[in-house]
């Protein structure tokens, strides 16, 4: 791997996806996001890493590889994160997450008089600045900037 | 979800909006045209709202259709818990249109997800009234003669009135100018200046309602500044007269200048500018029934317009 200092803070993965370079804020979210909490395979969790530029958390999932519009949830609390596929140790293959253009069903909506949080129903919401990380609530129109968003 | 339900003024389209305007002018020249003959429209208020639901459903009547409906959430199944994708499921199966209003956000986009009867959304929580905006353009269009190049000057709450955040969306393609008069608790909210910049709108904002903005308005839009959103009861006391409006402040406006508002009044506006021909609020309200007229036929996707619709309803005249 490019940094060995850091992937030596957890333990070495033979097969499986490393996800790399998450806000130390975002780690829990990134771990909910993708319903780890009931994973069953080794699953190995690091925060407050150094990283190169700042501390960042880390974490590694043994014999799972996401598919890509899984590991696009990540993009919404952690944007620049790093998807590394690992098999017989080997970096084999980098990825990138991206917004998607809808997020359903992921992030709650803070408007309490909204319809979606009084109704047995998905969430939706539409990206406004991908950049700057806004999402718009499909059905009240509220905003909420993805970094502060609450994961279902 | 039907194509034709309207929820938010900003699914229409400029020409969509044009030419339901040009359809309630028709129904306010051919009145009692029995278009929806043997149609069952559902007014639907999960809130009371008595000027509304009368607005629609003698808009309903006036068109030969019947109506069925509640005008409050107590006296229905979802005080018994039923969710609104049940309520609506089961109207559907009664009606050609539902007309609704709710106090939850959100509650008409929903309802439009649920079912292929066409919604029109008659207010949901404090986001979106269509119809009061289609209502508004149309007084506009009928007083000034056209809806380009306004000065309109909104006052009072400009935050939580959404009646003016709608009309500021719509007017978008009609390039207007507007004056934005409000205190600091009850300012136009960042998102919509932000709107009138991303849409090349220019905008002034004033702590003071002056002669000067008064007189260089076409349109004043007046709005109830609500005693509730105040967390200083002696900072609403203040405001409560900076926004109101008097017979005497209007000596010197424009000829054109017409005064909306979306009622109920509550002192915002004196009576004494009642009588003056610039007060335009009452008129205004009867335009909600022309309004409603268009909206409800073009959400059962008839055009009074089309030739066809024309043949058959007008000659009956
Ligand atoms: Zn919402």
């Amino acid at each position: 791997m490019s940094n060995p200092k850091s992937s030596l803070a957890v333990a070495a993965l033979k097969n499986g996806t490393v996800i790399d370079h998450i806000p130390t804020n975002a780690l829990f979210k990134v771990v909910k996001l993708l319903n780890l909490e009931n994973a069953t395979n080794q699953l190995t969790i690091g925060n407050n890493l150094e990283g190169s530029k700042c501390r960042k958390g880390i974490i590694k999932i043994a014999d799972v590889f996401f598919p890509q519009d899984i590991l696009n949830r990540i993009a919404i609390i952690a944007p620049n994160a790093v998807v590394n596929i690992i098999r017989e140790y080997e970096v084999v293959e980098k990825l990138k997450v991206t917004l998607p253009d809808t997020i359903i069903g992921l992030v709650k909506c803070d408007n309490p008089k909204c319809i979606c949080n009084n109704e047995p129903m998905s969430t939706r919401f539409h990206i406004v600045d991908r950049s700057a990380g806004i999402i718009r609530c499909h059905y009240c129109n509220h905003t909420v900037s993805t970094i502060n968003a609450t994961i279902i | 979800m039907n194509p034709h339900s309207l929820v938010s003024i900003a699914d229409l389209t400029k020409e969509q909006i044009l030419h339901i305007l040009d359809q309630a002018r028709y129904f306010e020249d051919h009145p009692g045209l029995k278009v929806l003959d043997g149609k069952v429209v559902a007014t639907l208020f999960f809130e009371p709202s008595t000027r509304t639901r009368l607005s629609f459903e003698t808009a309903a009547n006036r068109l030969g259709a019947r109506v069925i409906g509640f005008s409050d959430a107590n006296t229905t199944s979802s005080s018994k818990g039923e969710t609104l994708k049940d309520t609506i499921i089961m109207v559907s199966n009664y009606v050609d249109v539902i007309v609704m209003r709710h106090y939850l956000e959100g509650a008409a986009r929903y309802a439009t997800e649920v079912t292929e009867i066409p919604v029109i959304n008659a207010g949901d929580g404090s986001n979106q009234h269509p119809s009061q905006t289609i209502l508004d353009l149309y007084s506009i269009l009928k007083t000034q003669g056209k809806l380009d190049n306004l000065t309109i000057t909104m006052v009072g709450d400009l935050k939580y009135g959404r009646t003016v955040h709608s009309l500021i969306m719509a007017l978008k393609y009609f390039n207007p100018t507007f004056n934005f008069v409000a205190c600091d608790e009850l300012k136009m909210p960042v998102e919509y200046k932000e709107f009138c910049v991303m849409n090349g709108i220019k905008y002034v904002e004033h702590k003071d309602f002056t002669q000067e903005v008064i007189n260089s308005s076409d349109i004043i839009y007046m709005t109830r500044v609500q005693k509730e959103r105040f967390t200083d009861i002696v900072e609403y006391e203040r405001v409560k007269d900076l926004y109101s409006l008097h017979n005497s402040m209007l000596v010197n406006s424009r000829d054109n200048l017409r005064i909306l508002h979306p009622l109920p009044r509550v002192n915002e506006i004196s009576y004494d500018v009642d009588s003056n021909p610039k007060a335009y609020y009452f008129q205004q309200a009867k335009n909600g029934l022309y309004a409603r007229q268009a909206i409800i036929c073009n959400a059962l996707g008839i055009d009074i317009l089309a030739p066809d619709v024309q043949s058959k309803y007008v000659s009956h005249e």
